[in-house]
C-alpha cells in the first residue's frame, strides 16, 4: 500500500516538475524568441498632443504721436496691457490669443518721421530708426489733422511691421481707460489685417477639424495653398506646340533674377526653394480649342480647362533628384494654326491675364505670339517674349500658391503694395502664423495617428530610430508650443518644421511595414504539431491531480466529522 | 471685375469644399490630394490674375485694387520693365548654347537581316559640376537628366538596354555593343566623398526614370573595374574608385523602357527620325538596344571650356523571315511601318545613311530613290561607303512629301569577311557541386597578334577556384601579362577577373575557369529558381588592326607615297565584345521543405516527449497475476464436478 503510496506521489511530482519546467521556461523562452521588437515610446506625451492647446502670442506696440492725447494723460503711459481670447475649436483644440499691447508716446525721432509728405517715407523712415521683431505689430496713432493720409482713409499699412492709424483726439474724453477702449477695437482690426485672424487660424488647422468650422474663404485659401513642406520644386515649363512655325526665345534666367527670387529669398524662413525651366516642343493642350468667329478668335471655356492640363503633365516630369512637392508655371504659346487663343470664364467674358491657376499644383498662362508678325512672314519666326508681363502673372499666382492669403481689410484701410521684394513684412508674418499653426496641426495629427496605428498593431517592429524621431518630433513640438506662447514666431516656425519632418520620417519609415501582415493562422499552423500534443498530456495530468486533491480533501472532512 | 471675381471665388470655394469632403476622408494620412485637384474635374480657376492691372501703376485707384484683393495690389517693378519687343519688330536671335542632331544608318546584313542604328546627339555648353552657375535653365538637353547629373556630380554615364544577343558571326561589329539586358557604367567625379551611397541613390533614380529594374543594382552585382573601362569623355581620370559598372542580364527590355527613353528627345516621337520608333514594330525584331551615353567633351578645338553631349542611341536588328517574310527587300515601311516625312526642326542636322559599300556599281541591290549624295569613312577599321539623305533639304522628301528608301536585291551577297575578334561562354560539367566556365576568344587576323582585355564578373554563390584559372592558345600555355582578381565576399561583393591576354594570330585562345555551386539561403532564391541564374556577359575590349590596314595591296585608291607606312588613325580601332551572358543552375530546394520539417519534427518531438511524459508519469503497481484462462476454465469443469480446485 505504502509502495502504491510512494509511487503515486513520484507520478505526481514528475508531472508538477514538467508542468512547472513547461511554465518557467518554456513559455518564457518562446515569448522571448519570438517576440517583436518594440522600442519604448512616449506615449502618454502623444496622447497629451491629441488634445491641442494653442496659445498665440502677439506683440502690439501702440504709439500715440503727438496731438493724440491731452497732456495729463501723456505721463500715464507707457503702460502695458495684456488682452486675452479664448476660442474652444471643438473638444480636442483650444485656441487662447493673447495680445500684450504697450502703450507709449512717440518719441521726437518717430514725430520727425511722422512729419514725412507721404505715408510711404514715413513708413521707410520709421523703419530706418527701429526694426520691430518678426511677430510684432506697431500702430502709429496719428492726429485727424494729418495729411498723410488721403481722404477716407482711417488706417494704412506698410511695407514693414508699422500701420499708421488716425483717429480723432481724445481731448474731452476722460480716463486714459476710457482712451484706451475707445482705441482698442480699431488696433484689433489692424492687428487681425497684419498678424492673423480667428478665421486663418482655423484655416491652418483645418487638418484637425471637421469641415465647417473655418470660413469657405479661408479654407478656399489654405487649400489653394501647396501643403506646408521643408521645400518646393518650382518649374517654368515653355510649350512650345508649333517649333515649325514658332522660334521661341525666353529670358528666364534673367526674369527669374529679377522677379522670383527676391520673392523666394523673404520665403527662405519658411522653405528651401529650388527654381528650374525647361522647354517642351510638340506638347499639346488636352481640349481643342473652339473658333469664335465673331472675335476671329480661338477660345477656351473655363468648363474645359480642368481638362488641359493632363496631357502635358506626363511630360512634365517630376524632379528625379528631390521629393519635395513641385510647383508648375507653364507658359503656352498656341502654336500658328490655332492663334490667338483666349481664355472665357463662365460669364464667357475674356479673363484679361489669358492665365489661370489649379490648386497646389501651378499655373497656366496663354501667350498669344500671332500679332508679332504678319501673317506673309516665312516661317519659322524668332519670338522674343516679353517676360515682364509672363512673370506678372506668374508673380501673383506663385503667391497664391504659397498661401498669401488675400486679406479683406475694412473699407477705410490702404494696403501699401510690397514692392520689389514682392512681399510685405507683414505678409511674410501672417504667412509664419499661419505656417507654424498648420505645421504644428499636421505633426501632431501625425504622430498621434502613427501613435494610434502602432498600438493597434502589434506585431509592428518598432526600431530605436523611428523611436528616437518620434520623441524628437515630440519635444520639437512642444518647443513650437512653448515659442508660439512666448511669440517668437521664427523659432515657432522653425521648430514646427522640425517636427513635421520628424513625425513625417517616422511615419513613413519603412522598416514599419516588414512584419505587418504576418497572418495569425500561419503562425499557428506552426505551432499546432508541436503544442497541442505537448501541451493536452500536461494539462490533463494537472487537472487529474487537482482532482485528486479535491478528492483527498473531502475524504479528509468525511474522516473528521 | 470685382463682382465677377467674387462669383469664381464662390464657385471654386463650392468645387473645393466637395473635394475636401471627398478626400477628407478618415484619419489615417495623405492620399497625395493635390493630384487628385489637378485631374479631378472643376478646380482649375480661371479666377485670374490681371496682368492689366499689375502693370497699372499703382497711383490711379488704391481703391479698386485692394477689393480686388491679394493678387492684384502690388506691381512688380523689374529692372527692364516693359523693354520687350515692339510689335512687328525684327528680332535677331541670340546664339544658342545647346545643339540636336539626329541621324539612322541602314546597314543590310549578310544574312538577309537588316540593321537600322538612330544616334541622336545633344550637345549642351554648360558645366554641371561646377556649384557656381548651377545649370537649371533647360532648353534641348532633357532636365530630369540634367538633374541627375548635377545631383550626384555623374562626370560619365553610360547606360544601356539590350533585348536579343548580337551575333557577331552573322552579323559584323555593330556602332555601339551591348551586353543582353542592363548594363550601367559610371565615372563619378573626383569631388564625390561617398561613391557607394551616390551609386546606389543614382541606380534608384534611374530606374524610375527608364521604368527599369535598375535598383536591384547593389553591391553584389557591382564592380570598379580597373582596367577595362577609361571614360570616353575629357578627363585624364584613371581612379577606379569613381567607377561603377554593374550589370543585369535577367532584365527585360520593352515598351515601358523605350516610352521614356523617346521622351529624352526634344522632338518626343513627333517629328523627325523618332517617328519610326513605333513599339510594335521595334520589338517585333530579332535585337533591340537602346542605350543613353553622357560625356563632357570639348567644346572647340582649343578645348578652353567644356560642353556635355548627350547620345541617345538605339540599334534594331529585323529578321529576314519575321519581319520580311522571306523576301530580301526591305523599305522603311516594311521595318517601321511608317515613313519619314519631316527632320525635327529643332535639329541642325538630320540625315540617313544607307551603307551601299557591298553594292558596286549596283550589281548587289538596287536602292530607290537614288541619292547623289555620297559619303566615305572608315567605321570600325574598313572603309564603308554611305548613300546620304539630308533631311532637311526638301528635295530629298520628292514629290510623295515622303522618303521611303527601298533596297531590292538582284542576287544573293557574297560571304562575309569573318570578324576579326569574337568571343563566346559557355559552361561545362555535370551534377549540381562544380562546375567550368569556358570562354573562348578568336583572333581571326591572319598574321597580327594582340593584346585584349578580358573582364569578367561572376556572382558570389558561384565560387571560383582560382588557382584552376588556365589560359591556353594553340595548345600552349598563354600567360597573361596582366591580372586583376578580387575575390568576391559571401552576400557582399563578386568576383571580379581582369586580364589582359595577348592573342596570337588565327588563334582561339581558351580562358577556363572552375567554380563551386553554393547553396543560398531559401530566402535569396528567385521567385523561378529552376529557370537558373544569370552570370553577365564577359567584356573583351581590345585595339584591333583594321581591315583598312591589312589590306596593304590595294594602291589603286590612293597615291603610293601615302600607303608605306599604315597612318596611325587607320591602323587599329577600338572594339568591345560581349559574350553570352550564362544560365547556371544552382542546387534547388523543395520550398515547401520548412512546412513539412517542422510539421515532421514537431510531430515526432510531440511523440517522444508523450511516451517519455507517460512513463515518468504513470503510477507503477504490482499487480496480482490473474489466472490463465486455461485454468480459469478447467476449475470451472472441476467445481462442477467437485474436485477441488487448482
Amino acid at each position: 500500500m505504502a509502495t502504491i503510496e510512494i509511487e503515486k506521489r513520484r507520478g505526481r511530482n514528475a508531472a508538477l516538475a514538467i508542468a512547472a519546467m513547461v511554465i518557467v521556461v518554456g513559455i518564457p523562452l518562446w515569448w522571448r524568441t519570438t517576440e517583436t521588437y518594440r522600442a519604448w515610446l512616449p506615449f502618454s506625451q502623444i496622447d497629451e498632443l491629441d488634445s491641442l492647446q494653442l496659445q498665440l502670442s502677439v506683440e502690439v506696440e501702440v504709439v500715440f504721436s503727438r496731438g493724440t492725447l491731452i497732456p495729463e494723460l501723456q505721463k500715464k503711459v507707457p503702460l502695458t496691457e495684456t488682452r486675452e481670447q479664448k476660442h474652444q475649436v471643438d473638444a480636442k483644440t483650444e485656441l487662447h490669443y493673447s495680445y500684450e499691447t504697450k502703450y507709449r508716446t512717440a518719441t521726437i525721432m518717430e514725430e520727425d518721421a511722422l512729419n514725412q509728405p507721404t505715408a510711404q517715407e514715413a513708413d521707410l523712415s520709421l523703419h530706418m530708426l527701429s526694426e520691430s521683431a518678426c511677430g510684432s505689430v506697431v500702430v502709429y496713432i496719428i492726429p485727424e489733422t494729418s495729411t498723410l493720409l488721403p481722404e477716407g482713409i482711417k488706417v494704412y499699412v506698410g511695407q514693414r511691421r508699422t500701420a499708421l492709424l488716425r483717429t480723432g483726439v481724445f481731448q474731452g474724453r476722460g480716463t486714459l481707460k476710457e482712451v484706451l477702449s475707445a482705441v482698442h477695437p480699431l488696433v484689433k482690426q489692424v492687428v487681425d489685417t497684419m498678424s492673423f485672424s480667428h478665421q486663418d487660424i482655423l484655416a491652418a488647422l483645418s487638418d484637425r477639424l471637421r469641415v465647417g468650422q473655418a470660413s469657405k474663404q479661408s479654407l478656399a485659401d489654405s487649400m489653394r495653398a501647396i501643403k506646408s513642406s521643408p521645400g518646393y520644386e518650382i518649374t517654368f515649363s515653355l510649350l512650345n506646340p508649333d517649333p515649325k512655325s514658332h522660334r521661341l526665345h525666353w529670358d528666364i534666367e534673367g526674369a527669374v533674377h529679377s522677379y522670383i527670387q527676391p520673392l523666394l529669398d523673404k520665403l527662405i524662413p519658411i522653405a528651401n526653394f529650388s527654381v528650374d525651366s525647361q522647354i517642351l516642343y510638340y506638347a499639346v493642350l488636352g481640349v481643342n480649342p473652339r473658333f469664335d468667329s465673331s472675335v476671329s478668335a480661338y477660345t477656351l471655356n473655363a468648363d474645359s480647362l480642368a481638362h488641359v492640363i493632363n496631357p502635358v503633365e506626363a511630360r512634365l516630369g517630376s524632379n528625379a533628384a528631390s521629393s519635395n512637392p513641385m510647383l508648375n508655371f507653364l507658359l503656352y504659346v498656341p502654336d500658328a494654326q490655332h492663334s490667338p487663343l483666349f481664355i472665357r470664364d463662365h460669364g464667357q467674358k475674356e479673363v484679361t491675364s489669358n492665365a489661370f491657376h489649379s490648386p497646389r499644383w501651378g499655373g497656366i498662362m496663354v501667350y498669344n505670339v500671332n500679332d508679332m508678325y504678319s501673317p506673309m512672314t516665312e516661317f519659322p519666326v524668332d519670338i522674343n517674349i516679353n517676360m515682364t508681363k509672363v512673370m506678372g502673372v506668374f508673380l501673383a499666382q506663385l503667391r497664391l500658391l504659397l498661401g498669401v492669403q488675400k486679406t479683406q481689410p475694412p473699407p477705410d484701410f490702404l494696403l501699401q503694395s510690397p514692392g520689389s521684394a514682392g512681399l510685405s513684412d507683414w505678409e511674410l508674418d501672417r504667412l509664419l502664423w499661419s505656417r507654424s499653426v498648420e505645421n504644428v496641426a499636421t505633426a501632431s495629427t501625425t504622430i498621434t495617428s502613427l501613435a494610434q496605428l502602432l498600438g493597434q498593431i502589434s506585431n509592428i517592429v518598432i526600431n530605436d530610430n523611428i523611436a528616437q524621431q518620434v520623441s524628437s518630433a515630440v519635444t520639437s513640438l512642444h518647443a513650437a508650443l512653448a515659442e508660439l506662447e512666448a511669440g517668437n514666431l521664427a523659432l515657432a516656425l522653425q521648430y514646427s518644421r522640425e517636427a513635421i519632418l520628424a513625425s513625417e520620417r517616422a511615419f513613413f519609415d519603412p522598416s514599419l511595414l516588414h512584419l505587418l501582415y504576418f497572418p495569425d493562422d500561419q503562425k499557428f499552423a506552426i505551432y499546432i504539431p508541436l503544442f497541442l500534443p505537448m501541451c493536452v498530456p500536461i494539462v490533463l495530468s494537472l487537472l487529474k491531480i487537482g482532482s485528486d486533491i479535491r478528492q483527498r480533501r473531502t475524504n479528509k472532512l468525511a474522516k473528521k466529522d | 471685375m470685382a463682382a465677377l471675381g467674387c462669383k469664381w471665388d464662390a464657385l471654386f470655394v463650392l468645387a473645393l469644399a466637395s473635394l475636401m469632403l471627398s478626400c477628407k476622408g478618415d484619419d489615417l494620412k495623405k492620399s497625395n490630394d493635390y493630384t487628385e485637384s489637378v485631374s479631378g474635374g472643376e478646380q482649375s480657376n480661371p479666377h485670374a490674375v490681371k496682368a492689366d492691372d499689375l502693370q497699372q501703376n499703382e497711383a490711379d485707384g488704391h481703391e479698386g485694387e485692394e477689393r480686388d484683393g491679394g493678387g492684384r495690389q502690388w506691381q512688380p517693378t523689374g529692372v527692364w520693365m516693359g523693354e520687350g519687343p515692339e510689335h512687328g519688330e525684327t528680332f535677331t536671335a541670340p546664339p544658342s548654347k545647346d545643339q540636336f542632331q539626329e541621324e539612322m544608318v541602314l546597314r543590310p546584313l549578310h544574312s538577309g537581316d537588316i540593321y537600322a542604328s538612330f544616334q541622336f546627339r545633344t550637345q549642351w555648353d554648360t558645366d554641371f559640376l561646377h556649384d557656381g552657375n548651377k545649370a537649371s535653365h533647360y532648353r534641348l538637353f532633357p532636365k530630369s537628366l540634367g538633374q541627375v547629373l548635377s545631383k550626384f556630380s555623374v562626370r560619365e554615364l553610360h547606360i544601356s538596354f539590350t533585348q536579343g544577343y548580337w551575333r557577331t558571326m552573322q552579323w559584323g561589329q555593330p556602332f555601339i555593343p551591348s551586353p543582353p539586358g542592363a548594363e550601367l557604367w559610371v565615372w563619378f567625379h573626383h569631388t564625390v566623398m561617398d561613391v557607394d551611397e551616390n551609386w546606389k541613390e543614382l541606380t534608384n533614380v534611374l530606374s524610375g526614370i527608364f521604368c527599369a529594374s535598375l535598383n536591384f543594382i547593389d553591391s553584389t552585382n557591382t564592380v570598379e573595374p580597373s582596367a577595362s573601362f577609361k571614360p570616353l569623355g575629357l578627363g585624364n581620370a584613371t581612379d577606379h574608385r569613381f567607377l561603377r559598372y554593374a550589370t543585369l542580364p535577367r532584365e527585360i527590355v520593352c515598351t515601358e523602357n523605350l516610352t521614356p527613353w523617346k521622351k529624352l528627345l526634344p522632338c518626343g516621337s513627333k517629328a523627325g527620325l523618332a517617328v519610326l520608333m513605333k513599339s510594335e514594330k521595334l520589338f517585333h525584331s530579332s535585337f533591340h538596344s537602346q542605350a543613353v551615353h553622357i560625356r563632357p567633351i570639348c567644346k572647340d578645338w582649343q578645348c578652353t571650356s567644356t560642353s556635355w553631349e548627350l547620345r541617345q542611341t538605339l540599334n534594331v536588328v529585323f529578321d529576314l523571315y519575321t519581319s520580311g517574310q522571306g523576301k530580301k527587300e526591305w523599305s522603311l515601311f516594311k521595318m517601321f511601318s511608317r515613313t519619314l516625312t519631316e527632320a525635327c526642326p529643332l535639329a541642325s542636322s538630320s540625315k540617313v545613311y544607307v551603307d551601299v559599300t557591298d553594292n558596286k556599281g549596283g550589281e548587289l541591290f538596287d536602292l530607290t530613290p537614288a541619292s547623289p549624295l555620297v559619303s566615305t569613312a572608315v567605321v570600325l577599321g574598313d572603309r564603308r561607303t554611305y548613300s546620304v539623305y539630308d533631311l532637311t533639304k526638301k528635295e530629298t522628301f520628292g514629290q510623295l512629301r515622303s522618303l521611303n528608301p527601298l533596297l531590292r536585291w538582284k542576287r544573293e551577297s557574297d560571304e562575309m569577311l569573318r570578324p576579326l575578334l569574337h568571343a563566346e561562354r559557355y559552361v561545362s560539367g555535370f551534377g549540381l557541386q562544380t562546375g567550368e566556365i569556358h570562354t573562348c576568344i578568336y583572333n581571326n587576323h591572319p598574321y597580327r597578334a594582340y593584346p585584349v582585355l578580358l573582364l569578367d564578373t561572376v556572382p558570389w554563390y558561384l565560387r571560383l577556384y582560382v588557382h584552376t584559372l588556365t589560359v591556353t592558345s594553340k595548345m600552349h600555355e598563354n600567360k597573361p601579362s596582366y591580372i586583376h582578381y578580387q575575390p568576391s565576399k559571401d552576400r557582399v561583393r563578386p568576383h571580379l577577373l581582369e586580364m589582359l591576354v595577348q592573342l596570337p594570330p588565327h588563334s582561339v585562345t581558351e580562358v577556363t575557369v572552375q567554380f563551386e555551386r553554393a547553396l543560398l539561403k531559401w530566402t535569396e532564391y528567385t521567385p523561378d529558381p529552376n529557370h537558373g541564374f544569370y552570370v553577365g556577359s564577359s567584356v573583351i575590349s581590345a585595339l584591333v588592326p583594321s581591315i583598312v590596314a591589312m589590306d596593304t595591296n590595294s594602291t589603286h585608291e590612293r597615291p603610293l607615297f601615302s600607303s608605306f607606312f599604315p597612318t596611325k588613325e587607320e591602323s587599329s580601332y577600338f572594339m568591345r565584345v560581349y559574350t553570352e551572358p550564362l544560365l547556371v543552375n544552382l542546387p534547388t530546394p523543395d520550398f515547401s521543405m520548412p512546412y513539412n520539417v517542422i510539421c515532421l519534427t514537431c510531430t515526432v518531438v510531440a511523440v517522444g516527449y508523450g511516451s517519455f511524459y507517460n512513463l515518468l508519469t504513470r503510477t507503477f503497481q504490482v499487480d496480482e497475476p490473474s489466472t490463465p484462462l486455461a485454468k480459469r476454465l478447467a476449475n470451472v469443469i472441476r467445481r462442477l464436478r467437485g474436485v477441488p480446485l487448482l
